[in-house]
């Protein structure tokens, strides 16, 4: 899906230096602040004053965000299907858990301790991801993912096992925000790091390295032509989507005060896929969209039924791909796309 | 150590039988259906029910859990997965999820989250030593019917008409098209019949893997580590593959207990590393 059809119709009549003029403007539009991006964050920002009483799923639903965006990066720009993207967010929110439990409690080192450490994991294990189709990558992924859930069982000295991790309270964030009991501050705080994380994104994903992202995606082959270093870009995607992934994950552990062995289950894999598909790919925003759609009706459904929402969350997955989701996520298309009538071609 | 070899091996026909359908629909249809163990739990679900609830003979069990398996299979082909042959794999790797968590839900919602117990007729349980060997019964029981439909599998697909047909299809699909075979047709009927075998494994596996509502899930990485190290283009290379997947299960889970499910996936890791088309694929594809 592109969100600008125009930028592939570029013609060919024009000299080299206007080119390149002309190059530089495409990338300049491509990565312009959009309209409806101003309403997400106002509408952010709103909600804290808005709705107090709903602070808890609000602040799930930017975990969920941060956590979607960062696997955008990986499937809607590099186009690795991956179903163990959880992996990272588990070991983000266990590295955050224990960092508060043993070391410090400051959460804004705990969440760049577990970016990091989630980085490294995503570092290593993207090289596995480099070789082979589609299916060697799914597979590879899902079993990282799973590998990573049973190092977690086993290892119940450190991690809980199945009881998860907990006993741990973090101290105010640094040193001064002290976090409240009715998740204000906590929603606060994910939301900013939220908007970091999707800017710093947004940087990369509509950087020339994301575009050659795109490139390998569309076709790695034809892209390696053009000397784009494929195997080089996928795993410096797959490392920066991996931090944020595990950030996503030890925001969870800071504004729950717990890690269950559930952030790491097979369950949170499909359904971060599935809020992408409900919100699209290729955009990033996508992510937030999905995520706040996602948590709704989940959450409208587990009220429904509370034993059996597993199924309505498959029927709707079934559907969406029977109607097709690229249908689902051109509405953005239609978005106004900027606030000021500049020119620009 | 021979008992757990033995263990071992019937463990492992279990799983081909199980994943031998996946082996079709997900190497040679190039569909990525995660939802195959949804069939397989149908099957074992039909055979809890038909010998719990109305005391029908377990021998009768078997080729009813096949059949029931083969229909829903059929039906969900025509229905709704032969929209997605030419979908993007993310497509049919979402639609195949969905399958699994309304399945999931489903039987939860019918059959509760107990796990389901079956009881063996009294000739099939219990062990018996052969030269020494403690070997039980129904594990026998299981190689035996496994290795006949391993046999039957490849004699169908060498030997037949129907499995020429099938090849050339997979193959080319177009050209095949253009010879004037039937190809969704075939497509349909191998669908099924690979539901039904893995509702067959399903009923056999209720004793030795455990059934419960999260049968699909559980057991999904296995099926798909026996296609993808197995390869697609053999019925002797999955065959292989779940014999080796078994043993190392067993014996990885009999010896060394806190790291067993690791034996697993380390070993599927780096099988994919260094051989990602597959153990005994014929290479170019």
């Amino acid at each position: 899906m592109s969100v600008l059809p125009q930028e592939t119709t570029v013609s060919a009549n024009s000299s080299t230096a206007t080119a390149e003029t002309r190059a530089a403007k495409l990338m300049k539009r491509r990565s312009r602040i959009r309209f409806y991006e101003f309403i997400v964050w106002i509408a952010a920002i709103a909600a804290y004053f808005l709705l107090p009483s709903k602070m808890l799923i609000l602040t799930e639903i930017a975990i969920l965000a941060l956590f979607a965006v960062s696997l955008d990066l990986v499937l809607g720009f590099a186009g690795i299907v991956s179903l163990g993207h959880t992996a990272f967010f588990g070991l983000g929110a266990y590295v955050a858990g224990l960092l508060a439990l043993h070391f410090i409690a400051e959460p804004v080192t705990g969440l760049i301790v577990a970016g990091i450490v989630s980085g490294l994991l995503g570092l290593l294990t993207s090289f596995l991801i480099l070789r082979g189709s589609d299916l060697t990558r799914l597979m590879t992924t899902l079993g990282i993912g799973l590998m990573m859930a049973e190092v977690a069982n086993q290892m119940a000295w450190l991690t809980g096992g199945a009881d998860g991790l907990s006993g741990f309270s973090p101290g105010p964030i640094l040193g001064l925000f002290e976090f409240d009991l009715f998740g204000k501050v906590g929603y606060l705080y994910c939301v900013v790091v939220l908007f970091i994380g999707t800017m710093i994104m947004r940087r990369i994903a509509f950087s020339p390295f994301g575009l050659s992202l795109k490139a390998i995606k569309g076709n790695a082959m034809r892209s390696a032509m053009i000397a784009v270093p494929g195997r080089k870009r996928i795993v410096i995607a797959y490392t920066i989507a991996a931090v944020f992934a595990g950030m996503a994950g030890a925001l969870l552990t800071q504004t729950t005060a717990f890690v269950s062995p559930d952030v790491l289950a097979f369950h949170r894999s499909a359904d971060v896929l599935l809020v992408l598909v409900i919100g699209g790919t290729g955009y990033l925003y996508g992510g937030i969209f999905g995520a706040i759609l996602f948590t709704l009706v989940k959450d409208w459904l587990s009220v429904i039924t509370p034993q059996y929402w597993m199924f309505y969350i498959g029927l709707l997955l079934v559907i969406l791909v029977l109607i097709g989701r690229d249908r689902l996520s051109r509405w953005v298309e239609y978005l106004p796309e900027r606030l000021s009538k500049k020119e620009d071609r | 150590m021979l008992t757990i070899l033995f263990d071992g091996i019937a463990y492992g026909m279990l799983l081909f039988i199980l994943a031998c359908g996946l082996t079709v629909t997900l190497g040679l249809m190039n569909f990525i259906n995660l939802a195959h163990g949804a069939f397989a739990m149908a099957g074992g679900y039909v055979t809890v029910v038909m010998m719990n609830r109305y005391g029908i003979s377990f021998y009768w069990c078997l080729p009813a859990a096949f059949i029931v398996s083969a229909l829903i299979g059929l039906l969900l082909e025509r229905t709704l997965y032969q929209w997605l042959y030419q979908a993007p794999h993310l497509d049919q790797v979402l639609f195949s999820i969905g399958i699994v968590f309304m399945a999931i839900a489903a039987t939860d919602y019918f059959m509760g989250g107990q796990q389901q117990l079956i009881n063996l007729p009294p000739e099939l349980s219990g062990r018996m030593d052969v030269f020494g060997v403690g070997v039980g019964r129904y594990r026998l029981f299981t190689i035996i019917v496994c290795a006949a439909l391993a046999l039957a599998l490849q004699l169908i697909l060498s030997k037949t008409r129907f499995g020429s047909r099938l090849r050339a299809a997979v193959d080319d699909r177009r050209v095949a098209m253009g010879l004037g075979i039937n190809v969704p047709l075939v497509f349909a009927l191998t669908f099924a019949f690979g539901s039904g075998l893995a509702g067959l494994g399903g009923a056999m596996g209720a004793e030795i893997l455990g059934l419960d509502p999260n049968f699909p899930l559980k057991f999904m990485i296995y099926f798909l580590i026996v296609v993808s190290v197995g390869g697609t283009s053999t019925v002797s290379g999955p065959f292989l593959a779940a014999l080796l997947l078994g043993i190392a299960d067993v014996a990885g889970k009999y010896y060394v207990p806190a790291i067993g499910p690791f034996v697993i996936y380390a070993l599927m890791i780096v099988m994919l590393i260094v051989r990602p088309n597959g153990l005994f694929s014929r290479g170019g594809r």
